[in-house]
């Protein structure tokens, strides 16, 4: 490594400078606060971990997206996370257990071995909300609503949600024989939306006419509230798990058009993300305009499971980071120059000015002017004591 | 500087593959009304207004059309199932066999020399796909990335199996080799980004409609 390269961070690394690090700040103390005021209690679970209770029921993609390190203590791995949520199930299901619905929230630094995509780095801050305890349709809505408020947070007025459930694929692959193989290629495909794909793969498996044809028409089932319809019409004699997951749907999609009707929302029956994962409803939360992902969540109601505890689930989480970079820039309010003299009336002055205002102070060898170091006004002393002046 | 101006919420961007699935593929777009207002072929510049005010076309090397959909920076775009398979699909939506550029796959060794035991040599631009490949085979196989004229590489000693595209095969036999073992067949492919489908769905419905009946025309006629 040479002198010109060493101040380099890792690709995909970030850090926050000013002064979006005051607005990430800031967005960070807002969204607590809100989720405080419904209730939410605020967990701060430790960075690494045993590797045991961090990869729980969670799938492949979660262990190669973890940092891992040897315990010198224990010879076993830890994990440093690259998730929150695997932490809350583990604090609802033994730290912090209660007898009814829990609600937990977070704000978070995590690491991921690889970016989940291009656009978002390898060091975001997971801001999110956990449910447990729950099944109700009325704890999905009320975890979807924490999520567009979350998005609103920044400003942003075009908001686009996106819902599915899983509940339709599982129940539609419940009643054939497929092995696990395959089904893993079949979700691919499905999520793909390639239905060349989907049908040679239907077609090599042998799948009996009728439920391949079900199968077939799910890529092509994504657009406004009434491919709901659609689908009711087209999966009317499927399993009880479809059809109750397309009602599901449905009767929460009526509840979140009625209490925003400037969203725009969008059904994706397709939309296998966290198949493995997700046990029912699972959402995404996109301002119009900017193509990324900024928030996401669903139905996780296995995880507890392996803590000995399984519990109803929901929740949703986002980036920090990229919320911030599609945020109003915030004005950061202007300061008040002051010298660092040693007098006390000084002193005392701007003691009491900081109650409300930034008073930088300048020292005798700092060459920069008041204006430099962002000060509109500065403290001078006039035969009355110190007076705050314009420039 | 804004390139691609216009409120991006109404507007779409369709990244087009430079060459043979080009000329194969505006015939489809025209179908679904959309056409170029000028010679895409003659022209350098890089984005092309078309007849549909908030449709315009990128054309680009057919490897870098997945990223630029992936990303978003096109919202659909045309390339083969050859660079799908070697990218990956992740962030995209791959909805229609455009039945268009139409080859294949293969494995080539030099003619007349048996495949070779054990582990191999392979040069290929296919990096993943030919990783893949034979690890399916129960190969192990050493693969060298190179970016154009595969077929030197067995003749110069440098691989014992090449991977490549083959369309007549003509390339193969002129170089004394012989194709192997065929490993996909290939065509191109309509992606679509997946935020894209989900936010402009109305948009984007109608033509990818337009241009499946125009391929269903094309296949049965």
């Amino acid at each position: 490594m040479s002198k010109s390269d060493r101040w380099l961070l890792p690709d995909g690394v970030e850090e926050l400078l000013p002064p979006q690090a005051w607005s990430a700040e800031s967005l960070r103390r807002k969204l607590l606060d809100l989720y405080r005021l419904w209730g939410y209690e605020l967990i701060s679970p430790p960075l690494i971990e045993y590797l045991e209770s961090l990869l729980t029921g969670t799938g492949n993609d979660l262990d190669l997206q973890t940092f891992k390190v040897t315990d010198q203590l224990t010879g076993r791995l830890m994990g440093v996370r690259a998730d929150i949520t695997p932490q809350a199930a583990r604090i609802d299901a033994h730290c912090w257990k209660k007898k009814g619905v829990s609600r937990l929230c977070y704000a978070d630094s995590v690491l991921h071995t690889t970016p989940e995509n291009q656009m978002t780095g390898r060091s975001p801050i997971q801001v999110g909300c956990e449910l447990f305890g729950s099944r109700s349709l009325a704890s999905d809505i009320e975890i979807i609503r924490l999520m567009i408020e979350t998005i609103a947070m920044t400003g942003s007025e075009q908001l686009h949600l996106d819902l599915s459930h899983v509940g339709l694929f599982k129940g539609l692959i419940a009643d054939i024989d497929i092995s696990a193989d395959n089904e893993k290629l079949l979700t691919d495909a499905v999520r793909r939306k390639s239905l060349p794909d989907v049908s040679a793969l239907l077609a090599e498996m042998q799948i009996d006419a009728s439920a391949a044809e079900r199968l077939k028409s799910l890529p092509g089932l994504i657009g406004g509230i009434e491919i709901l319809d659609t689908a009711q019409d087209l999966f009317a004699d499927a399993n009880e798990a479809a059809t109750s997951a397309i009602a599901e749907l449905k009767e929460i999609c009526q509840h979140i058009a009625a209490m925003y009707p400037n969203l725009s929302i969008s059904i994706d029956l397709a939309d296998l993300r966290g198949y493995h994962y997700h046990t029912g409803l699972v959402f995404t939360g996109y301002v119009k305009g900017c193509g990324r992902v900024l928030a996401k969540g669903g139905r996780y109601d296995a995880i507890g499971q392996v803590f000995g505890r399984a519990r109803a689930a929901t929740g949703f989480s986002c980036d920090l980071k990229s919320l911030v970079e599609i945020a109003n820039v915030e004005e950061i309010p202007r300061a008040i120059y002051a010298p660092a003299a040693s007098d006390a009336e000084l002193i005392k002055t701007v003691a009491s000015l900081r109650i409300t205002e930034r008073v930088i102070q300048g020292f005798e060898d700092d060459k920069v002017t008041p204006a430099e170091l962002g000060c509109d006004r500065v403290l001078v002393k006039t035969d009355s004591g110190w007076v705050v002046e314009a420039i | 500087m804004v390139l691609i101006d216009t409120d991006m919420s109404d507007s779409l961007v369709i990244a087009l593959s430079k060459g043979r699935i080009l000329k194969e593929t505006l015939p489809l777009l025209k179908s679904a009304g959309i056409e170029p207002l000028e010679d895409l072929e003659s022209s350098r510049k890089l984005i092309f207004p078309t007849t549909q005010q908030n449709v315009q076309l990128i054309v680009i090397r057919a490897t870098d059309v997945p990223v630029y959909v992936q990303y978003g920076g096109a919202d659909i775009g045309v390339t083969g199932k050859d660079v799908l398979m070697e990218h990956g699909a992740e962030g995209l939506f791959e909805l229609l066999d455009l039945h268009i550029a139409r080859c294949r796959l293969m494995t080539a060794g030099v003619k007349g020399v048996a495949p070779k035991s054990g582990r191999i040599r392979v040069a290929t631009k296919f990096v993943n796909l030919a990783k893949q490949f034979y690890s399916s085979k129960g190969v192990q196989a050493d693969i060298i990335k190179l970016y154009g004229a595969m077929e030197l590489a067995p003749l110069l000693s440098l691989a014992d199996e090449i991977v490549d595209i083959v369309d007549t095969g003509n390339t193969l036999k002129a170089n004394g080799l012989e194709p192997r073992e065929m490993i996909a067949q290939v065509s191109s492919r309509l992606i679509v980004n997946r935020s894209s489908m989900k936010m402009k769905h109305q948009m984007i419905s109608p033509i990818v409609e337009q241009i499946e009946q125009a391929v269903q025309k094309s296949i049965t006629a």
